[in-house]
């Protein structure tokens, strides 16, 4: 009995407590990986000596095209993947030699939808709370936490095969909190959801990092990336092509391209000094705005020209604009190496 | 990580596995319940009668030892190959390898799962053929030791049948072209004192005659082969099987890409 009461005790400070960790001399990174490599079987070689660091806390952007490497990267952390050299730390433990205990630290939102659609949602959560080793009672627990915090409680016995995509992405996400990982991998989220519940996701994850937890997103919504991630990092055909903080890559961008809705036609486009304006058709401008160069001057150049403006807007998300700019330029280098080499 | 951790781990794959069995009833359970009472109908008593005895019993009383272990052997079998593999296809199996339970925690959870469900058809079986025949058992332990051990040798079977395969007939090969022939071959209706001598000498390759035949000395008390080769055949089975579904499951053969 002493026995059984002492073990609940553990695992109640171990699940459900957090006790106040002691501060590290060393500055502690959620995951740290070095000379990451991986060549598949069929010869591709999908990482090409990537290394990166995620610091404790973060919430951390790992953006790039279809095929640059981000899921194999993640599949190494979350284990899924061998890597072919290289090691990968997740809150200093080594994934390829302590792997159950770096395993204890993540909570994984793969891409694809991977649980058992003949399975209720309260299974699927409380099963993984299983898995983990947390005690039936507290898996229960947490399982109704989550499944209400992501409005997902009144699914909760239904077969999750009859659930709608969002919230098959949703169960996803539940299931990953579920162990209350350190750190939460999150790979295209939010892939077909529609805005309202994109938005209540955002919130939803916004949350969990503000409470501590350290998030890595993939996504292909730049917007997202941007809303959300502190920290970026850019991979491009296995290799690492930017890695800095949200801030210091959105101030590299020079030039902003904003539209404008006239109120009256105009039949030829104003020329401004320093700026690019084109004429899309009679009530709409294209201006490329240096950034050294003002809004309001912009506005009253037009204003001395009669020309009234109703709506602007930005044409393309900022971080999209960059992100396109970097991978172009990486392609570029790639097509040069490859000419030399030839 | 703590034994505890372990024990949770392992106690919901098991309620997990069991859910499904469960759930599947009338896949899992009802099939070989019909199918091992035909048999008992068309072997046992229309053709048995005018076989007459075997080995000092009745016809009857001779193939029941052999049915159930033949219906723990496939349904042990096709319960772990049929999970694993749709775990492995649907991708759930990724919730278990991302999960800090080691290697062995989840073998042990397979394989007691597919256990359960080899020895409750097994028991089902059992409990039918009592309404065709009275059965008295002779060694209890060798009855239930012989049970369990071919259980477990058959899910391991299963286990490494489920990490090759790729599509779903990967998983329907094995049982139809040498499971099933060998269970036939292995005794379940005959003994192999009947065969010419060299079918005889060709049976003894045949691992599940041990197992027919050490179930068997257990209920009836007789058997074509020893019972110290009984065990050795299982156990030796049993210890490489496991060794190697550890060393594929270590290396992620199947699993990890």
């Amino acid at each position: 009995m002493l026995a059984r009461v002492h073990r609940q005790l553990v695992f109640e400070l171990r699940y459900d407590t957090h006790p106040p960790r002691k501060p590290n001399p060393r500055p502690m990174y959620a995951l740290e990986v070095t000379d990451l490599r991986k060549t598949y079987r069929n010869g591709v070689e999908a990482l090409k000596g990537i290394s990166l660091q995620v610091k404790e806390g973060d919430f951390f952007a790992l953006l790039g095209p279809n095929g640059a490497g981000k899921s194999t990267l993640i599949g190494i952390v979350s284990s899924l993947v061998n890597a072919t050299s290289g090691e990968t730390l997740v809150f200093g433990t080594s994934v390829q030699r302590e792997r159950s205990r770096a395993m204890t630290c993540i909570g994984l939102v793969p891409q694809e939808l991977n649980f058992n659609q003949f399975e209720k949602p309260f299974e699927i959560v409380s099963n993984q709370a299983g898995f983990y080793g947390i005690p039936r009672r507290i898996a229960r627990e947490r399982t109704e936490k989550y499944l209400r915090q992501l409005q997902l409680w009144d699914k909760a016995f239904t077969i999750s095969r009859a659930l709608s995509g969002g919230m098959k992405r949703r169960l996803m996400i539940a299931r990953a909190m579920v162990n209350e990982p350190r750190l939460l991998i999150l790979d295209e989220p939010t892939a077909g959801v529609d805005i309202e519940i994109r938005r209540s996701m955002w919130d939803f994850i916004r949350q969990i990092n503000d409470a501590g937890t350290t998030v890595i997103l993939t996504t292909h919504y730049l917007e997202e990336a941007e809303q959300l991630c502190r920290n970026i990092a850019i991979i491009d055909r296995g290799r690492i092509i930017e890695n800095t903080n949200m801030k210091s890559l959105l101030a590299t961008l020079d030039v902003e391209t904003f539209v404008l809705d006239l109120r009256e036609p105009v039949s030829q486009s104003p020329q401004v000094d320093g700026m690019h304006i084109v004429l899309r058709d009679s009530k709409t401008l294209e201006v490329s705005l240096p950034k050294k160069k003002s809004l309001n001057l912009l506005f009253s150049e037009l204003a001395s020209r009669d020309i009234n403006v109703i709506s602007m807007r930005n044409k393309a998300n900022r971080l999209e604009e960059l992100f396109l700019g970097l991978v172009e330029k990486n392609n570029g280098s790639a097509t040069a190496q490859q000419q030399v080499s030839v | 990580m703590n034994a505890s951790i372990r024990w949770i781990g392992y106690q919901t794959i098991v309620r997990k596995e069991l859910t499904r069995i469960l759930r599947i009833w009338g896949q899992t359970i009802v099939p070989p319940a019909i199918t091992m009472s035909l048999y008992f109908i068309i072997f046992g008593e229309l053709i048995g009668r005018r076989i007459g005895d075997m080995g000092g019993f009745t016809y009857m009383e001779y193939i029941v030892p052999g049915l159930v272990i033949m219906s723990v052997i496939t349904n042990s079998y096709g319960n772990m190959v049929s999970s694993f593999f749709g775990a492995k296809f649907g991708k759930h199996i990724e919730e278990l390898l991302i999960s800090p339970l080691p290697n062995w925690v989840i073998l042990g959870g397979y394989v007691t799962g597919a256990l359960c469900r080899g020895l409750m058809v097994g028991a089902v079986v059992l409990l039918i053929s009592l309404l065709f025949t009275h059965l008295q058992v002779s060694h209890l332990l060798v009855t239930l030791s012989v049970l369990l051990l071919t259980a477990i040798v058959f899910s391991l079977a299963g286990m490494i049948n489920a990490i090759f395969a790729r599509k779903f007939d990967d998983i329907a090969i094995i049982p139809t072209f040498v499971l099933t022939p060998l269970t036939y071959l292995g005794g379940v209706f005959y003994s192999i004192k009947l065969l010419p001598e060299f079918w005889q000498n060709v049976s003894v390759f045949n691992p599940i005659l041990y197992m027919v035949n050490g179930f068997r000395y257990g209920i009836l008390g007789v058997s074509d082969v020893s019972l110290a080769q009984t065990y050795g055949v299982i156990i030796t089975a049993a210890a490489l099987l496991s060794c190697w579904c550890l060393w594929l499951l270590h290396r992620g053969t199947g699993l990890r890409t």
